[in-house]
């Protein structure tokens, strides 16, 4: 390039200058360096008018087709460009012509524009995508310095940020992500924190989830992102969308399970409000039971006796079974308030009550005391059936501190002929039976009387059944009717199996902002059972999942797996059941352990093959349909060891060859080689057949 | 990823119906959704319902249904922010949103859905952008006119009775941009509390919980910046150092948290409380804050019940005293009490303290409306009743004074137009918009708060 080229824009930089800098003449006029060749241009002020002008004539240097065809001209126009975009001119006017100019084999133009667009893509963000068609062409050039800059100028292409939409899809992409190192596990997760204050509950969501996944190792970290989430959560079950409610409500109970006390002292948020509908107040009740602790169970008793008085009768039994569930921890309180309700006298509070009792007395038998003292005076409340029969049961169980069991259990005995459920009978034999073995001669006359009842004149089989059998078994002798009818009357132990004990976070880790909460575990699972059913046809595994089940080695395997050495002996197990989740997890998340080519022509049945594997006791888990192209399938085997071999065939029809990829879920050289070696017979029979 | 979206009426009836990606069903979808939303017991959750590998995910706005299906587990808090983001772009091009509306309006509803969405993916929510590609006209079924402004209530607020009628702002579509330029340029900006209190019936507080919203809706050209100046004292957390440091400013207006819109520049909300956005046509949250347990103004109702049962002839007596706390100049609008009765109470006899008042049986409980309660003043109210004896001999273990059960707790539900209970108000808005030969902008901004859940025990 001639000296003489090269100073002529900057004399011409300072025409224009000092024709935009009118009423400058008494300052220092604009100084510039640069008549040797450096473009390097300082201005002290650079009013932002005028550049139209610059602009207008730039962009007719730009398309003017003698410049393009003349390399160094049309060089030298861009580097005007670049030189003007330097010193805070706005060149984005250009944009559209700079974007044509990328597409040239001179690499310094090409770096001169890539420059320039990584500098103007944020104000031109629907321009700069035409720009992406020519990265992502260079991406291909044989040149690894196009490759290597087109690259790194489409990292560093910052168009526009992303609206809420676009950042929860990002963050939910980025779950696939594995970190290599801690170092850049924690750099991900400092960038993170921003999307946690988002205004949006989907991406607040979004970011605490990929937390939740990436800190999976680092307790703490899980730990204190959630508390960080406690403040929109809560913001979201206080939200005028009874929708946006339930489903925070939901989340809250998820994260109530690993971290009891983590919402205790926002307890107030969770009080029902009476225009509330069904649905949310249930959500809040159960909320409510799990964030109960010593300093506000007083509190939440206290609410939630009022709501046993709603108008709604169910409203007012589900908060009768919450207290109920209190009271395995606040036993005395509980049973109080419980205690209070039976006076009532209504018939839905009552019969839940001492349903209530009744489990109670079983999980802690230290109230049973205070329960027997509340249960006479019941029965003429209790009308359902559920009621009845826990009734019928306490009494029968605890009969000998309860006066008034046998008369009780008489009036029942007195309507046996008018009860309509054999539930209740059945319950009524046993109890009476229990408590003739603690107080026989109030019991005598009228065990005789149900018996006779039972056995001659009952319709439903099963309860004249049990009556034969107790009065076979009172033939035999009291002392096996006790052998057989003492059983424990509590198992304390039951309560604390119950007790959702602390599970890890990691354990819903990957159900959180999904759906599952919002069903509840129990539901998603016949959900996705059903769902499963539908999908299991020629489909390849997709790469969302979400129920991992049965585990990876059968129970009977397990010990000899320790005893068998690498010996390279394979026997294959038949029968290997694998669900396509399950396979689908494992596959991701193992290496391939061997990958080789076979040679494989023309068309074949996905069927013979298919069955030909199953001969050798390899399972097809999926498979696409006779015909498509690329075809694969993927094959699952086990040893007797319990090793386990997950296979990927891929047939290109254009090369005539078969890929197959092995996974192995433990690295053992010998096995897999005599798992390979038979793959490849079955394969080269396949083919020999076909040929 | 959404498969289907569609809109219902309050009866069920189709009223938008799109299908993304075709691989869930046909139309008879929105049908069972209907039939699977009416039948399901009282227990179970209506927002997320399951069908054959589908998914039906759905918000009630405004009387209408909207839902979408989706086959994929997808996020239910995106998905739900999709949905009220939607209903609150279509209120904004049809005017506003309601079985009427969406009927005039379907082309319109089409043309929006077809560019949110494609293919079940989101591509933009922001009305700015929408515009440049929607090209029906709203269908109106009144002009606006600013002669109307007797009715100028809010646009967003749905208060417990929904007295508060939708306003002119409400009914009105965002500019399209073949619109004639003499429309007037407005804007509405209003801050809306929801309080709800629970008072135990000693007269103890128990819950004090305010959420606020700030919300705008203009109707300017969009880039126009405009600042909004909220109260000076106003703090965040739970730090007492403002109060310190500037002790002749009272308490401080303090907020436990809050959020901001995306669009909301913060450079001068730390140093002169000041907010400043360039909103585009149409509605918008700009800050969402939260209160529980210590508000800086008494409560605005204190409710003084007294009880009297004689068990034996079945006689309930129940004097209420209300007291509104307001200042004397606020007033309390809509203001009604709700209190359930026990089962099967037949006759009523009243004693109202002012003529304008009113009170009846309805659906087993006591409703008193008092359409106006000036601050400052005090009400009441002596109730008598009959209620049937309960079957049953007489129970010993409560003595005969304690009230009958189902009675109370009492539920009041209000509206206090001009008022905030956290006391945040909005200093100033500022617009930096200069009118181009139209008279200069209007500016409406107003305070409401409105009771979301008002109980006091008994």
């Amino acid at each position: 390039m001639s000296q003489k080229k090269r100073q002529k824009p900057v004399v011409w930089v300072e025409q224009i200058l000092l024709k935009m800098l009118p009423h400058q003449d008494e300052e220092e006029p604009a100084s510039y360096r640069g008549s040797s060749g450096s473009c390097l241009v300082t201005i002290r002020k650079m009013p932002y008018l005028g550049s139209e002008d610059v602009v207008k004539e730039l962009k007719k240097a730009l398309c003017n087709p003698h410049i393009q065809a003349d390399r160094l001209r049309y060089r030298n126009v861009i580097q005007r460009v670049i030189r003007y975009m330097t010193q805070g001119l706005d060149m984005s006017g250009v944009f559209m012509e700079m974007v044509k100019a990328s597409a040239t084999v001179d690499i310094v133009q090409k770096k001169l524009v890539y420059l320039y667009m990584c500098t103007y893509a944020p104000l031109k963000p629907d321009l700069a995508l035409l720009a992406i068609n020519t990265l992502c062409k260079d991406c291909s050039d044989p040149n690894p310095m196009v490759r290597g800059l087109a690259l790194r100028s489409m990292c560093s292409l910052r168009m526009s940020k992303l609206d809420q939409w676009g950042q929860a899809e990002v963050l939910n992409f980025l779950l696939r992500y594995q970190p290599r190192s801690e170092e850049e596990l924690f750099d991900i997760l400092n960038l993170l924190d921003s999307f946690l204050k988002s205004g949006s509950p989907g991406v607040v969501m979004g970011a605490t989830k990929l937390f939740l996944i990436l800190a999976k190792k680092f307790p703490h970290v899980q730990t204190d992102v959630l508390v960080r989430v406690k403040g929109p959560l809560l913001a979201a079950c206080s939200s005028e969308s009874r929708e946006l409610c339930f489903v925070a409500l939901c989340h809250v109970r998820q994260i109530l399970h690993s971290l009891p006390g983590h919402f205790s002292s926002h307890y107030k948020k969770f009080f029902c409000s009476y225009s509330e509908p069904h649905y949310i107040k249930l959500q809040k009740v159960e909320v409510l039971c799990e964030l109960v602790n010593d300093e506000n169970v007083q509190q939440v008793l206290e609410e939630l006796r009022g709501y046993c008085t709603d108008v709604s009768a169910d409203f007012a039994q589900a908060a009768i079974f919450a207290i109920g569930s209190i009271a395995r921890t606040y036993t005395d309180q509980c049973v109080q308030i419980l205690t209070e309700l039976l006076g009532l006298r209504q018939e839905h509070i009552t019969t839940v009550v001492v349903q209530t009792f009744r489990d109670l007395v079983w999980l802690c038998p230290q109230c049973t005391e205070a329960v027997c003292q509340a249960l006479p005076g019941c029965e003429e409340n209790i009308q359902d059936s559920e009621g009845k029969q826990a009734l019928i049961w306490l009494l029968g169980v605890h009969g000998e501190r309860i006066p008034n069991a046998p008369y009780v259990l008489e009036d029942f005995v007195e309507n046996v002929k008018s009860e309509t459920f054999p539930a209740v009978k059945m319950e009524l034999l046993t109890a009476l039976l229990r408590l003739f073995l603690s107080r026989p001669a109030e019991c005598q006359d009228m065990l005789g009387r149900l018996l006779y009842y039972c056995i001659e004149e009952e319709k439903d089989m099963a309860v004249r059944d049990r009556g034969l059998f107790y009065y076979r078994l009172l033939l035999v002798g009291i002392d096996e009717v006790k052998r057989i009818l003492c059983s424990p009357k509590s198992d304390p132990t039951l309560g604390l199996l119950e007790d959702p004990a602390e599970r890890p976070v990691n354990s819903w880790a990957s159900d959180f902002n999904t759906l599952v909460p919002v069903y509840g575990k129990s539901r998603w699972a016949t959900i996705s059972k059903c769902h499963g059913a539908e999908r299991c046809g020629p489909e390849l595994p997709k790469t969302s999942s979400f129920a991992a089940s049965g585990p990876l080695i059968p129970e009977e395997n397990k010990e000899r797996v320790q005893e068998v050495p690498d010996s390279g002996t394979l026997m294959l197990v038949p029968n290997l059941q694998l669900t396509a989740d399950y396979f689908e997890k494992t596959w991701l998340s193992l290496k391939v352990a061997h990958q080789q080519v076979l040679p494989w022509q023309g068309e074949f049945h996905p069927d013979t093959l298919q069955m030909a594997l199953q001969v050798v006791n390899i399972q097809t888990i999926a498979m696409s349909r006779a015909g498509a192209r690329p075809w694969k399938a993927y094959l699952s085997a086990q040893d007797d060891t319990g090793c386990l071999f997950l296979t990927e065939l891929l047939w290109k029809p254009e090369n005539s060859e078969m890929q197959i990829s092995v996974k192995q879920n433990e690295t053992r050289t010998e096995t897999l080689k005599s798992f390979i070696s038979v793959l490849e017979t079955v394969i080269g029979t396949i083919e020999e057949i076909k040929s | 990823m959404i498969s289907q979206f569609f809109i219902l009426s309050s009866k069920g009836d189709p009223l938008i119906y799109k299908d993304f990606r075709g691989d869930s069903g046909g139309r008879d979808v929105a049908e069972l959704f209907y039939r699977k939303l009416t039948g399901l017991p009282g227990d179970e959750s209506p927002v997320v319902m399951h069908h054959e590998g589908r998914h039906f995910i759905h918000i009630r706005h405004s009387g209408l249904y909207l839902v979408v299906t989706t086959s994929e587990n997808v996020s239910p808090f995106g998905l739900l922010e999709l949905l009220s983001r939607l209903a609150t772009l279509l209120g904004d091009y049809c005017g506003s949103l309601g079985e009427g509306t969406i009927s005039r309006n379907v082309a319109l509803v089409y043309e929006l859905l077809d560019e949110v969405l494609d293919y079940g993916y989101v591509q933009t929510t922001s009305t700015e952008m929408l515009r440049n590609f929607i090209q029906t006209e709203a269908v109106v079924s009144k002009p606006f006119s600013l002669f109307d402004l007797s009715s100028v209530g809010l646009f967003g607020a749905e208060t417990q009775q929904s007295k508060v009628a939708p306003s002119s702002a409400a009914s009105r579509p965002v500019l399209s941009s073949r619109s004639d330029q003499s429309q007037k340029n407005e804007v509405f900006l209003d801050v809306v509390e929801r309080l709800s209190v629970l008072i135990a019936s000693n007269g103890s507080l128990l819950k004090v919980d305010v959420q606020g919203e700030i919300r705008l809706k203009s109707f300017l050209p969009s880039g126009s910046e405009m600042r909004i100046g909220l109260t000076e004292e106003f703090c965040v957390g739970k730090s007492e150092l403002r109060v310190s440091l500037f002790p002749g400013y009272g308490p401080g207006i303090r907020v436990d948290e809050v959020s901001f819109h995306s669009f909301v520049n913060l450079d001068e909300f730390e140093s002169h409380r000041i907010l400043r956005l360039q909103p585009p046509q149409g509605e918008l949250t700009v800050m969402r804050y939260q209160l529980s347990d210590d508000l800086p103004s008494p409560l605005p109702f204190r409710l003084f019940p007294s009880v009297q049962w004689d068990r034996g002839s079945g006689r309930l007596q129940v004097y209420l005293k209300l007291r509104c706390d307001l200042p004397l100049k606020s007033q309390a609008l809509n203001v009604r009490l709700h209190l359930p009765l026990p089962r099967g109470v037949i006759s009523l006899s009243q004693e109202l303290s002012s003529p304008e008042q009113k009170a009846e049986l309805a659906e087993g409980a006591l409703r008193w409306d008092l359409p106006r309660v000036q601050g400052g003043s005090q009400l009441s109210g002596l109730f008598q009743m009959d209620v049937p004896r309960p079957p049953g001999p007489p129970s010993h273990g409560l003595s005969t004074s304690a009230p009958p059960l189902g009675l109370g707790p009492a539920s009041l539900s209000f509206e206090l137009p001009r008022h905030t209970c956290s006391g945040l108000q909005v200093r100033f808005l500022r617009l930096a918009f200069r009118p181009c030969g139209n008279a200069n902008p209007h500016k409406w901004v107003r305070h409401l708060s409105h009771s979301d859940a008002y109980v006091i025990r008994i």
